[in-house]
């Protein structure tokens, strides 16, 4: 196990001491891109002196919340829904396998209509994005519940609601998991995509606003702080799904 | 399920989604939705308009090179990784992290590498396909059920010999599904591609659309593309399920 993480420290800082490389000696000239060391600096810089920083920051993490919680346990709940009605779920099925292959946030100036610029499209944004992701996850994982433990539980004669709680749930849990991981990998790209497309606070909109300026210090600096958020984000995600799989399947 | 059984489903599915939004179109007023039928006719106008067909010929253009790359680049991955233990559990972790990233934001970087134009379009559909395919296929390979492996060991099957006859159909059906999801994610990425870095195509058109806000524009253009990733996608199950029952 610690041969398998040195060799990915030694990957991923090998690409990176690469891409240091190739723009310290000029071969990527700085109007495309500026060399990773000097990204964190900038990011070091926008994060202690640009005042705009915390606020926007803030904007975005609170839509963000807002999204993941709406996705999740709405995907969750019409999911539980689709499962329990067959024809439903074959009606859907078009649509959840091709969900994924269309911008859907083009219908985002449909929802500033509605909602308005502010907050509240860009969560709906978010949470339309992300909610389809868990749906899908949902109805697998309740599918995958193997039948034996639900014998297991009438012979226990255990209740229906803890025959959810101590049966169904752990049991479902390693498809809900990856369901979540991906409704908040979508989520995020959802309200990220509404920032940059049109919005009057957040981080997105600090990138289009850095890009447009040719402001690459500023743009490189929380495109990194974006890519280590959600890289972090997801790491956490699978600590916790193995932390929970250890948990529920100790044997 | 019988083939009739089928075609009602999908009668069904769209007589609800007409209800949908139909209902949906009653609240939200016609500034933020258009009426399903005119959204219909405009989307009949497109298909016989010249206008519209070098549009999509260069989204065509540009998502067949793609996939090409996507599909292709991310066997040769994931091959590569999956054929080897050690190789796999350093690589699938960063391909996975690498997956996740909402790669739209780093839409700026491919523009500022690319420009305007064919190549940008071309490298974010390939960045968002490639990674689902590679990591079908490594997850397939490492499934592969190791009395497999070890039958060709006793048949003392070269290393390609065994790629060629045991592990790739064995791998088949689910390198597939990979196909398949890297197939609607590459479409995404393109598309992607081309609302912010482009001058053609029909993300083009979507996000002049956009700028317009021609409401009708954007829910036919919209209508449109969803139209078209879900017959391909149906098309791909239905090989897939094929595969699978094998």
């Amino acid at each position: 196990m610690i041969r398998v993480r040195a060799f990915q420290v030694a990957v991923v800082g090998g690409a990176i001491t690469i891409l240091e490389l190739l723009c310290r000696a000029g071969i990527v000239d700085r109007f495309t891109m500026i060399p990773p060391s000097e990204m964190l600096l900038a990011l070091a810089r926008v994060i202690g002196t640009e005042a705009w920083f915390w606020p926007d920051a803030s904007y975005t993490l609170r839509n963000l919340a807002a999204a993941i919680a709406l996705s999740v346990t709405g995907g969750f709940l019409i999911g539980l829904v689709v499962h329990a009605v067959p024809r439903l779920r074959r009606m859907l099925d078009p649509i959840f396998t091709s969900y994924y292959a269309v911008p859907t946030f083009v219908l985002y100036p449909l929802l500033i209509v509605f909602f308005g610029i502010g907050p509240a499209s860009l969560v709906v944004l978010g949470a339309l994005f992300g909610i389809v992701a868990m749906i899908a996850a949902t109805v697998t994982a309740i599918d995958r519940i193997p039948r034996v433990l639900l014998k297991v539980a009438r012979v226990s004669r255990l209740g229906p609601v803890r025959t959810a709680l101590l049966m169904k749930l752990p049991a479902a849990s390693p498809h809900l998991m990856t369901g979540l991981r991906l409704a908040v990998a979508y989520s995020v790209i959802g309200v990220i995509a509404g920032e940059f497309i049109l919005s009057t606070e957040g981080i997105g909109r600090r990138v289009a606003l850095a890009y447009n300026n040719f402001d690459n210090q500023t743009m490189y600096a929380l495109l990194v702080l974006i890519l280590a958020f959600v890289i972090a984000l997801n790491a956490a995600l699978g600590a916790l799904e193995q932390a929970l799989h250890r948990r529920w399947y100790r044997s | 399920m019988t083939a009739r059984a089928r075609f009602l489903d999908y009668v069904l599915l769209a007589g609800g989604v007409w209800l949908t939004w139909m209902l949906l179109f009653q609240w939200a007023g016609p500034e933020a939705l258009s009426p399903p039928g005119a959204t219909m006719r405009r989307v009949g106008d497109y298909l016989t308009s010249a206008q519209f067909w070098p549009h999509a010929a260069a989204t065509g253009i540009a998502f067949a090179y793609a996939c090409l790359i996507a599909l292709a680049g991310g066997l040769a991955l994931g091959f590569l990784l999956g054929a080897n233990r050690l190789a796999g559990q350093v690589g699938e972790p960063i391909l996975s992290s690498l997956y996740s990233i909402p790669k739209i934001t780093l839409y700026p970087v491919i523009l500022l590498v690319f420009g305007l134009g064919i190549s940008a379009k071309v490298a974010f559909g390939a960045l968002h396909g490639i990674f689902p395919v590679a990591l079908f296929t490594i997850g397939a390979l490492k499934n592969t059920s190791p009395v497999l492996l070890k039958t060709a060991r006793v048949l003392r099957l070269a290393p390609l010999a065994t790629a060629r006859t045991v592990l790739l159909p064995a791998a088949l059906p689910e390198i597939v599904t990979g196909l398949r999801i890297g197939f609607s994610a590459t479409l995404l990425g393109t598309l992607i591609g081309e609302l912010f870095a482009s001058d053609q195509g029909l993300g083009f058109m979507l996000i002049r659309a956009m700028e317009a806000h021609k409401v009708l524009d954007i829910m036919a253009l919209t209508l449109l593309l969803f139209g078209f990733a879900a017959i391909a996608n149906m098309l791909l199950l239905a090989v897939e399920r094929r595969m699978h029952r094998r």
